[in-house]
């Protein structure tokens, strides 16, 4: 048996590979993972191709045990982790035993991690893609979330060199953090009292976000229009429902829906909004189309840098 | 065709081009021409593309093209399609076990209505729908438009479990709920067809831009072909 096994799921412990795109025309969601710079990082670490199926373990509490001799890297979140009871690095490739158990306690910084291991996952792909949806019930293990008993198959492949991300190329965690937002779709429903209204307020992440969307709680944001005809969906839109509380709509969104949005966040920005926590504090700001797309290149330069580094000499 | 459509950002590498302001057949057709014809167009600069009622939402990849670029093969491909009118669609046939026993809320609309709980059933049947637009869950198909009489706006409180294969209403769209889900559209009857089997290569029965007919079945019918109560 090469692979793992799960001893305990933690509150949500997820396979994701980097989503199911290309299939709104069913209705899919896209999935993926929450925070794509660390999941790639685990990956790439490893040597591993960018679209290896890995685990994104929400909140920790997930634990495991090698059943064959793998390289394994967990990123993401700080916590402690540990390897047979000792504790062990984050951002670093792991060399397991079979029968080693390694397991994530609860993070301390951030609440996402990814766990990959050499070869990636053996997971059979539902309409290209292993990304677990859980309302729709698709991807990973038959569309659920990982438990206890759960095997994984890992791909077989050459063991590699350990290595591992030094810290100050690593990503950072806030605890707050502004959301860039170029404005789009339905801004102009919105006075220009409701949007400054909006990028100078103090808003809470709410406890009610998941993986479709994270709801902000702060000063409402009215809106001049209840909603529009159900319209697509873009990665990290930012909708206003009747309560005027934003709704960042993130991996597991609806493809399509009616509420008025503002715009959307960067991607970027996103991956950063998905480490935070209920209660953690967002404030947003506007940013011009021109200077998003040159913090896109920028972030791209600053990921492929730190992809060198994982991926070593 | 709007020869100038209106083309709104919609994120960093993704924009929205509404052909309307209003869900028509005439616009719901601009907009499945439109979607094939960007899909050519665009091939491997696409991530993804959103078709809905009146509009299409085209997600692109950011480091290879951008907003302007895409913008200008919208508008061409607008320009050629001028007036192009794609095929109307294969007409697919649904069987509904329409009673109250199937449909929770098909008595509550006949006597809204006026028409009785079978004049709902008779009435939703008799009209040939489009499909719009797919969305909300995988396989659910939003069909206009339900004649004004039995259209019936959603329940104050959703129910936290609407069976798959139920029937439902709201304002004036109709859909079959392809999986077991909480929803609050008024539940008329429920249909033993499978509108979304993963194992399938062709998942869906139906296709944005096809048109459906509701066929009336009976319950004894109904279980024979699957349906369960």
């Amino acid at each position: 048996m090469t692979g793992i096994s799960i001893l305990r799921g933690g509150p949500l412990s997820l396979l994701q590979d980097r989503g199911r795109f290309g299939r709104a025309d069913l209705g899919l969601s896209p999935g993926g993972p929450m925070d794509p710079v660390a999941a790639e990082l685990a990956n790439a670490l490893l040597g591993n191709d960018a679209s290896a199926t890995l685990i994104e373990a929400s909140f920790g509490g997930l634990e495991l045990r090698a059943d064959a001799a793998l390289q394994l890297v967990v990123t993401g979140a700080e916590l402690p982790l540990e390897l047979n009871g000792e504790p062990c690095a984050l951002w670093s490739v792991l060399n397991l035993a079979p029968g080693d158990v390694l397991r994530l306690h609860h993070p301390t910084r951030g609440c996402r991690n990814y766990l990959a291991v050499r070869g990636g996952f053996t997971v059979a792909p539902s309409f290209g893609s292993t990304a677990t949806v859980l309302r729709e019930g698709i991807g990973g293990i038959c569309g659920k979330a990982l438990q206890a008993g759960d095997r994984l198959e890992v791909g077989s492949a050459m063991p590699i060199e350990r290595r591992w991300l030094p810290p100050d190329r690593r990503p950072l965690y806030p605890r707050r953090l502004t959301l860039r937002v170029v404005l789009g779709y339905q801004h102009r429903a919105f006075s220009e009292e409701a949007l400054q209204g909006m990028f100078s307020s103090e808003y809470k992440i709410s406890p009610r976000s998941d993986r479709m969307g994270y709801r902000l709680e702060g000063p409402a944001v009215p809106c001049k229009i209840d909603g529009v005809l159900s319209e697509g969906i873009a990665p990290g839109a930012i909708q206003i429902p009747a309560d005027g509380q934003p709704i960042v709509l993130l991996r597991d969104r609806q493809t399509i829906g009616g509420y008025p949005k503002i715009g959307s966040a960067l991607s970027q920005d996103c991956s950063q909004l998905t480490q935070l926590r209920p209660g953690d504090t967002v404030n947003l700001a506007p940013i011009p189309l021109r200077a998003a797309r040159r913090a896109l290149a920028l972030a791209r330069v600053v990921d492929d840098a730190r992809r060198f580094e994982a991926l070593g000499p | 065709m709007p020869e100038d459509p209106q083309i709104e950002v919609a994120g960093e590498a993704s924009l929205i081009v509404y052909l309307g302001g209003d869900s028509s057949p005439e616009v719901s057709a601009g907009v499945q021409a439109l979607a094939l014809a960007l899909r050519e167009r665009l091939a491997d600069l696409l991530e993804d593309l959103i078709p809905s009622y009146a509009s299409v939402l085209v997600l692109f990849d950011p480091l290879r093209t951008d907003h302007d670029k895409i913008s200008a093969i919208v508008r061409e491909c607008c320009a050629e399609l001028g007036s192009f009118t794609p095929d109307s669609g294969s007409l697919v046939e649904v069987p509904v076990y329409y009673a109250p026993e199937s449909g929770a809320d098909i008595e509550a609309l006949g006597e809204r209505s006026g028409l009785g709980w079978r004049g709902v059933a008779e009435l939703h049947a008799s009209i040939e729908y489009r499909v719009y637009a797919v969305g909300f869950a995988p396989g659910f198909a939003y069909l206009g438009e339900v004649d004004e009489r039995i259209a019936a706006p959603r329940l104050a409180t959703p129910r936290k479990r609407v069976p798959q294969g139920a029937v439902a209403i709201a304002d004036r769209q109709t859909a079959v709920y392809p999986s077991p889900s909480p929803g609050g559209w008024n539940l008329i009857g429920r249909s033993p067809m499978c509108m979304f089997d993963a194992s399938r290569k062709d998942p869906m029965p139906v296709r944005v831009g096809d048109r459906v007919r509701f066929v009336p079945i009976d319950r004894s019918r109904y279980q024979a072909l699957g349906g369960t109560l």
